[in-house]
């Protein structure tokens, strides 16, 4: 293997210019964690509302919904970023198309944001309805003959348990959206995946360059993961689903 | 809007898309195959007690599976010319890529196969005097492959829509064609929407597919 090393690199300064290449990484882990706790908390929060609308007795409703989830997870992520940032600003009314064409600012952190957080979600969705239907029929029903309506019955009965029955799978998509955002430097996000390239291409050190980037994926899905262990903790019910120490 | 769309550049390029279809179904294929046999490998070497193997398998599946597959691409893009001495096109570096990566994948579904067969088989193949060998090709691995089947094919789903990423090092993908192809007809937006229809019929045929396979083998159960 004929391989000139050189761990120095980091400190040294890109070619003509004044930063340093661990600037440029910053920079990157900077981007990767906004693009993805971004998309998360998109996900979160739409990923919730279809789920549950999924089990709800609307039958039209969980069709459309339905649609939505295979609609998203039929297609390439990737293919999905191309489709917002290329295609989706040509269907806008023509004064809004050229702004976001031309003007818009961040428009490659809010394309990638968007694409991640929709495709996230229809995941989400799927867990949160497996979760709902892993529940006894019988909670439900409790719920509703306590007199409450079938609104209160999902917000004080139904969701607060399957929303801790999903955390296990919640925790992996969590660790999931930070792998995934990586496909965002394909339209120009300067995330990590971004700078590996450019840092490769500019100091011809690969090896270095790849490595340094993935110990900073690996430290983000680590922590995901212990932010995750760290809320099952908080809001484990004594005595109910799997009481480990 | 979509009344805009011009969609005769589409007749003139198909030949052109349908060989990107071609390597992207072809990388699929040979990353399953070649994927489900190394984690099949991994999965065993997992569950057997073989103290460093046991151990260098389950590194390498944890580690394949908490980098972006992204970075994976780009590192054997790297790597494999410089342990050779001779650059590799995109498209084998993928496909040697895909089947690695795939198989830490493949390897986590084909170990929860083999924990799925009840002991009592193990147990009587033993009693029968099977080898180590003889009872996994006949008796457990023949049942963790039936019982994992709908679970294999959706991973393999998953990896169709994942090999869209080739992108990162050029290769000629089904996507890639599309967008050379846009360029050719300054017809981009055409060429992007064609391609993800094309991923779309495909993947929700075959889950549909899958779907009713696995209706199937639970009532055969």
């Amino acid at each position: 293997m004929n391989y000139h090393w050189n761990w120095g690199i980091y400190f040294e300064q890109i070619k003509g210019g004044e930063e340093t290449y661990l600037s440029w990484l910053i920079t990157g882990l900077g981007w990767t964690v906004s693009v993805s706790l971004s998309a998360w908390v998109m996900a979160l929060v739409i990923g919730s509302v279809v789920g549950t609308v999924r089990t709800a007795p609307r039958p039209w409703l969980v069709r459309l919904c339905n649609v939505y989830v295979e609609l998203f997870r039929n297609v390439p992520l990737l293919v999905q970023m191309f489709l917002w940032f290329f295609v989706f600003p040509e269907l806008l009314p023509p004064k809004l198309s050229l702004w976001v064409k031309q003007d818009m600012p961040a428009k490659e952190f809010f394309t990638a944001t968007i694409s991640l957080g929709l495709f996230t979600s229809a995941r989400i969705a799927e867990q949160v309805r497996a979760g709902i239907q892993s529940l006894p029929r019988g909670q439900r029903h409790a719920g509703l003959a306590m007199g409450f309506t079938l609104p209160q019955t999902y917000r004080y009965v139904i969701l607060p348990m399957a929303f801790r029955i999903i955390i296990p799978p919640l925790t992996s998509e969590f660790m999931n959206v930070f792998k995934n955002s990586s496909v965002a430097f394909a339209i120009g996000v300067l995330e990590l995946t971004f700078q590996a390239r450019q840092m490769q291409e500019d100091s011809e050190q690969g090896i270095e360059t790849y490595l340094a980037v993935t110990i900073l994926y690996f430290l983000c899905a680590f922590l995901a993961h212990r932010g995750m262990s760290w809320i099952e903790k908080r809001t484990r019910v004594p005595g109910y689903i799997a009481a480990a120490k | 809007m979509f009344g805009q769309l011009d969609l005769s550049v589409i007749r003139p390029s198909l030949g052109f898309i349908w060989t990107g279809l071609l390597f992207s179904a072809n990388l699929t294929l040979i990353a399953m195959s070649g994927g489900i046999l190394l984690g099949t490998l991994l999965a065993m070497a997992r569950l057997a007690s073989l103290g460093p193997l046991t151990r260098i398998a389950s590194a390498y599946v944890n580690l394949m599976r908490s980098i972006p597959l992204v970075m994976v691409i780009l590192w054997f893009f790297l790597v494999i010319p410089l342990v050779t001495g001779k650059p590799l096109g995109a498209e084998r570096s993928a496909i040697i890529t895909f089947t690695a990566f795939e198989a830490a994948y493949y390897s986590e579904i084909m170990r929860a196969g083999i924990q799925s067969v009840s002991r009592g088989q193990v147990s009587a193949a033993q009693a029968l005097g099977m080898t180590y060998w003889q009872m996994m090709a006949l008796v457990v691995l023949p049942q963790a492959f039936r019982n994992m089947l709908p679970i294999l094919l959706t991973q393999t789903i998953i990896l169709f829509q994942d090999t869209s990423l080739v992108y990162a090092i050029g290769a000629k993908d089904l996507l890639k064609a599309a967008e050379i192809a846009g360029k050719n007809y300054n017809r981009p937006i055409e060429m992007y929407l064609f391609a993800a229809v094309i991923y779309f019929v495909l993947c929700i045929t075959l889950s549909t597919l899958v779907k009713r396979l696995q209706k199937k083998i639970a009532v055969v159960r």
